[in-house]
């Protein structure tokens, strides 16, 4: 009677590891062999059919993201088609077959686009560097644009005057979580002050202007933004050249998703007949002074 | 005799069933589908190398903060539990701002302390005011401990019986000296465990000190996580954090059993 319950679980446990034995795993590798298959809209991989789910977070800055507010959108609206990457979603989108109102926007706070297991987004669009590392655990499309970073510092502070790359070494510098900022920071600038991390750009904003930090290292564009409106007191001090391989924003897609070619078929064709140029041209200011 | 026999079937079973249960709970989820997509992205023994020396240099951050905001916490919420203690309507200010305070910093969520305090005291400005984020980290988490710590001791206060007051007042003592030297030594030493308890709290909120741009381990795992778009460093943080607050949770353990056996042995 005692070694009833015992012999029952053996019983259980060796049934259930026969069981499950193998019988996974099957879905996720049917994707790549479809590839190759045709863009047309009706047989594109898509998270809901007869729409394009395009994930971003939220607050959706400048000068990515434009137009008034909208709930539950915060200082732009994606929907819009202002801003340079709801631009290019709607010109991705148009090349794919969709019309506007078959866009949806969906929220994708940046820690999350990586997250293993099924995603809520067709791709993710949202200021994400390419590395190698990272395209092991999501895929990305081709470049919609090449990016450099730039120093923001707040005027007549000490690190305003600084001219060189080497003069920047004894300040406090801040980044915002998961930017390539933080990478340029740690291997080029090699300052003597451990650099500061943000989770939101907000945060790094603040900062700075709390003079926490002396100098923020934000993409080129995003720059711009920052001493336009964040920190009116803010200034370029300038970009920084290029290290090793350029870097590029790319759309975030689940691993081994089919709809990654086409969606680089649509940026070839619109960086062919210069969509992607003048959309630049249009959003993103990208003329400042090159630091040495 | 047969409690011997009953002891060792006893270890028996509960050896068996352990093993049974784990088993089963290592095959389910061995065999969930996501389990290699889980198994590459959380438990990444390359990337747990590569990460650790990193996040194990960061985490001395965390462990400079806790042992300086354990410091002020001890001291201040001991005063703060004598003044809600104070009798007579005299000290009636004193007892309801100590309510108020314990109220207030028990109410608000301890992020939301240590950012209001991180990115709002520097943004006034003052010359004096320290800009340090960690400080801010700091002084949060020293104001939202010492509420809960205060509780504690105060039920250390409360769980003296009156009439060891009372005895120490008919001796001619004063009510401080009453305090000092019967209620506070015997209310102290019953709250060891519980005090050690919110000290393992602090010890995981030190991670939260990251919010303000401090680079302590979690921050540092995040940073990690976001450049491979791999979690492995984030259990690598968790690995730190447990290494740290499992001894002294046994330590509390022991030092209960010791307090219990000493009691027990005065008794008898």
């Amino acid at each position: 009677m005692r070694r009833a319950p015992a012999i029952l679980l053996v019983v259980l446990l060796s049934s259930l590891a026969a069981g499950c034995g193998g019988s996974s795993n099957k879905a996720s590798n049917t994707t790549s062999t479809a590839a190759a298959a045709s863009c047309a809209k009706g047989s594109l991989n898509l998270v809901h059919a007869g729409q394009l789910t395009v994930g971003t977070d939220n607050p959706a800055f400048p000068p990515w993201f434009g137009g008034a507010q909208k709930a539950p959108w915060k200082v732009s609206d994606p929907y819009s088609g202002q801003g340079y990457e709801s631009a290019v979603a709607y010109a991705v989108a148009t090349k794919l077959g969709f019309a506007k109102s078959e866009v949806k926007w969906i929220v994708v706070p940046f820690n999350t686009s990586f997250a293993p297991g099924p995603k809520k987004f067709d791709f993710d669009i949202n200021q994400i560097s390419y590395k190698p590392a990272r395209a092991n655990a999501v895929d990305f499309s081709d470049s919609y644009y090449d990016v450099n970073q730039a120093l923001v510092v707040v005027k007549g502070t000490p690190i305003a005057s600084a001219t060189s790359i080497a003069a920047l070494k004894p300040y406090k510098f801040g980044a915002q979580l998961g930017t390539t900022s933080y990478d340029y920071i740690v291997n080029n600038i090699k300052p003597s002050k451990k650099p500061s991390v943000f989770d939101q750009n907000d945060a790094a904003v603040a900062s700075l202007k709390n003079k926490q930090i002396d100098g923020l290292v934000v993409d080129l564009p995003t720059a711009f933004y920052v001493t336009a409106v964040q920190v009116p007191k803010g200034k370029i001090l300038g970009q920084f050249p290029t290290a090793g391989t350029p870097e590029h924003f790319g759309m975030v897609f689940a691993k081994g998703n089919s709809l990654v070619s086409c969606v680089n078929g649509a940026l070839t064709k619109l960086r062919a007949d210069s969509t992607l140029a003048s959309l630049q041209a249009k959003w993103l200011q990208a003329d400042a002074p090159v630091l040495k | 005799m047969t409690s011997a026999g009953e002891g060792r079937r006893g270890v028996t079973v509960a050896v068996l069933s352990t093993v049974v249960f784990f088993t089963l709970l290592a095959v389910a989820i061995t065999h969930a589908p996501g389990w290699p997509e889980v198994r590459r992205t959380f438990f990444n023994w390359n990337q747990f190398k590569s990460s650790m020396p990193e996040i194990s240099r960061a985490f001395l951050l965390n462990v400079k903060i806790f042992m300086i905001a354990e410091a002020f916490i001890l001291v201040l919420a001991l005063l703060l539990a004598v003044v809600r203690s104070l009798p007579g309507p005299v000290f009636f200010p004193m007892r309801a701002l100590g309510i108020a305070y314990a109220d207030f910093f028990r109410g608000v969520p301890t992020i939301l302390v240590i950012a209001l305090l991180g990115f709002g005291a520097p943004a006034l400005q003052l010359s004096w005011v320290p800009l340090s984020t960690t400080f801010w980290g700091i002084v949060a988490l020293i104001l939202v401990y010492t509420a809960y710590v205060s509780e504690v001791y105060r039920a250390g206060i409360e769980s003296v019986h009156p009439s060891q007051d009372a005895a120490a007042r008919s001796l001619g003592l004063s009510h401080w000296q009453s305090l000092r030297k019967v209620v506070l030594p015997q209310a102290v030493r019953r709250v060891i465990p519980p005090l050690l308890n919110d000290f393992i709290g602090l010890q995981k909120d030190t991670a939260l000190v990251g919010f303000l741009g401090s680079v302590e381990a979690f921050k540092q795992s995040q940073i990690d996580a976001a450049a491979t778009f791999n979690y492995t460093p984030f259990v690598a943080a968790a690995v730190l954090f447990v290494a740290l607050t499992i001894p002294l949770a046994r330590f509390t353990d022991w030092l209960v059993l010791r307090d219990r056996r000493r009691r027990q042995a005065a008794g008898a």
